[in-house]
């Protein structure tokens, strides 16, 4: 097997009496594209939020290459409440925040765009460079460093290069056309250097060329940084193209995984798609 | 392109220049300008304060309402140790000062430092609970915090430290107008320095996005403290040297009324820029000075005007005020900052439009 990257073993999500994620299981290897579907509701951006320290999942362990990033068992009036199908076991919580995180090596993008969209396209960028500069609040103000600051600026220059954005650089990023936006949002996470990419639907609102071109472009941004790909798409076409691993999700619960002709035959998964009802099939 | 630098540098060179130039203008002759003299220093310590509300309220997002209590934190520490102490039994009349604090005294900058310190640290304190609410909540909180420093250096058992009710006087003042004006200049640099650093840019990530920020991995606690705690630094060195500019203090001063007023200035300047907030403060102390004769009786022809008594003034500074409101929405300079650029930008719109007019 390739090196494992992500790692989720039976994650559940509990809001109150509502359970959004069942006992997720699922993996993500080393430079693979994966992708998680399901219908609406089924919870799958919920499972992005407990990959990304958004939520701290009611009870599982999420590992990131090797180690573990969040791991939690029911706490206080959830004990009683919880109504996962995995029967909890106590654990010691570990609950990382969403920073610290990113910081290992996850980057993501929002299913509604979420860029800084009052600044501009370069500092939208240049601001995934913060978190790993060599400086502190008094050699940043005082500019004693202004070696680490260049790099910076240089680096962030190159990647809108490589993205073919550097023409928008000083454009404000909410006035960019919707397709470049999500480009944006693609290239600010990959300035944080990382080695998993979360995409939650990035094909949203897109028409079929441009659904063709980002299916290139991830392709692409796959092989030029070496990235394993987590991905939740509703166009078919896209995900059947380039996902080299499917989970499909319904209810919270994980009904199907495999290859994209696998899932393609799968009863089950066009009967959570189709909904073929339960009465017919007696 | 740098022909364009070369003429901006020049051109601020003079303007710095004739900013000096007026105020050793005014100092030259400092007993007939008074009055002058007391505005700009005020503008100028306002405008420090309002510079700190700016960085937390228009850059990071974090609408606090604590300055009075973190100007008046800074302003105690200041007075209580630049309070020459062959004067302190005078002040102290009735309560008398703590022994271990009689004979400690500190010249202005290093007191002024302290008084800095001191309001950061209890921001760093108060911080910790607070910064996890968001606007509205935040700013109730804050100006909680403010009522209850008020309250505890005004209580009794602060008596022989605050003088508790009775304040504080005999504050040495400023020996000349230059040291408020270099000190607040100092203080808004440093601020703009840190606003266009990476830490700013952070500040201003949160402030757009905290979801996102997080995402980006701006550990969104740790850059909100600092935020509030620098600001609270320079508050409070605001703080002191309002002490300082106005010699005697009690904690009347630090009355919500006082945050209301920077509030107003950062507001009037636009939320999100400094040179708006330096140009607000000017023009609020300057404006509600040159209102004064509106409360001063007027008559006409033998006819007295009804209107025109004390109190007046007030009347009409607020409907000026909300007339700014109406529309200029986003204040005088919303959040853009003030360049040469832009401000031949303004005169060459002009002139074309009455080009345009003409034609």
């Amino acid at each position: 097997m390739a090196n494992n990257v992500l790692h989720m073993e039976t994650i559940t999500m509990q809001f109150g009496g509502v359970v959004a994620v069942n006992g997720l299981t699922l993996d993500v290897n080393e430079n693979e594209i994966v992708a998680l579907i399901g219908p609406n509701g089924a919870g799958k951006t919920t499972a992005f939020n407990c990959v990304t320290g958004i939520y701290a999942p009611t009870f599982g362990e999420v590992s990131f290459h090797g180690e573990t990033i969040l791991r939690n068992s029911p706490q206080g009036k959830m004990k009683k409440l919880y109504a996962g199908d995995v029967p909890a076991v106590d654990v010691k919580p570990l609950i990382k925040t969403p920073d610290e995180i990113t910081k290992m090596g996850i980057a993501r993008t929002f299913q509604n765009i979420r860029l800084f969209g009052n600044l501009t396209v370069f500092e939208n960028v240049l601001i995934a460079k913060h978190m790993r500069a060599k400086q502190n609040v008094f050699s940043a103000t005082l500019r004693l460093n202004r070696a680490e600051e260049a790099r910076m600026r240089r680096e962030s220059m190159e990647l809108l290069e490589e993205q073919n954005l550097a023409q928008y650089k000083d454009e404000i990023a909410s006035s960019l056309p919707y397709g470049l936006q999500r480009r944006l949002e693609i290239a600010r996470a990959l300035a944080t250097g990382p080695s998993l990419l979360l995409l939650d639907e990035p094909a949203a609102g897109m028409n079929p060329q441009e659904t063709m071109e980002l299916t290139e472009f991830i392709a692409q941004i796959r092989k030029d940084y070496h990235l394993s790909v987590f991905m939740i798409e509703h166009h078919m076409d896209l995900v059947m193209e380039i996902s080299d691993r499917i989970y499909v999700l319904d209810f919270g619960r994980l009904i199907a995984q495999g290859t994209p002709d696998e899932i393609q035959n799968n009863d089950r998964v066009i009967e959570a798609y189709l909904g073929v009802s339960h009465d017919a099939e007696d | 392109m740098s022909k364009k630098k070369i003429r901006d540098i020049l051109l601020s060179v003079l303007l710095l220049a004739a900013a000096g130039g007026i105020l050793a203008w005014l100092q030259a002759d400092s007993s007939n300008h008074s009055y002058a003299i007391s505005i700009i220093e005020r503008s100028a310590i306002y405008a420090v304060v309002a510079v700190a509300m700016n960085m937390l309220t228009g850059f990071t997002g974090l609408f606090s309402l604590g300055q009075a209590g973190f100007m008046a934190l800074g302003a105690y520490v200041t007075g209580i140790l630049t309070i020459p102490v062959e004067l302190r039994a005078n002040v102290y009349y009735l309560n008398g000062i703590a022994p271990w604090l009689e004979n400690v005294h500190l010249p202005m900058l290093p007191a002024l430092i302290l008084g800095g310190l001191v309001a950061a640290l209890f921001a760093a304190l108060i911080g910790i609970p607070i910064l996890r609410l968001k606007s509205d909540y935040l700013a109730i909180a804050t100006l909680g915090f403010a009522e209850i420093i008020r309250a505890f250096l005004a209580s009794p058992a602060m008596n022989t430290i605050t003088n508790g009710s009775f304040g504080l006087n005999n504050i040495p003042a400023f020996s000349n107008i230059f040291v408020p004006c270099v000190i607040a200049a100092v203080c808004i640099l440093l601020m703009v320095l840190l606003i266009n650093s990476s830490y700013g840019r952070a500040f201003k990530a949160i402030r757009e996005d905290d979801v996102a920020a997080e995402s980006m991995g701006i550990n969104l606690f740790r850059h909100k403290e600092l935020a509030f705690v620098i600001s609270s630094f320079f508050t409070g060195i605001a703080g002191g040297l309002l002490a300082i500019y106005m010699r005697s203090i009690d904690t009347k001063t630090f009355q919500v009324t006082l945050t209301y007023n920077i509030l107003l200035i950062v507001v009037l300047g636009g939320i999100g820029s400094v040179t708006g907030s330096i140009i607000g403060s000017f023009l609020i102390n300057g404006g509600q000075e040159w209102l004064r004769f509106f409360d001063e009786p007027l008559s006409i022809g033998g006819v007295q005007i009804p209107l025109f008594r004390t109190g007046f003034r007030m009347v009409i500074y607020s409907v000026l005020l909300m007339i700014v409101v109406l529309f200029w929405r986003r204040g005088i300079m919303g959040t853009s900052e003030f360049t040469w650029d832009n401000l031949f930008g303004l005169f060459r719109r002009k002139k074309k439009k009455q080009a345009g007019g003409e034609a």
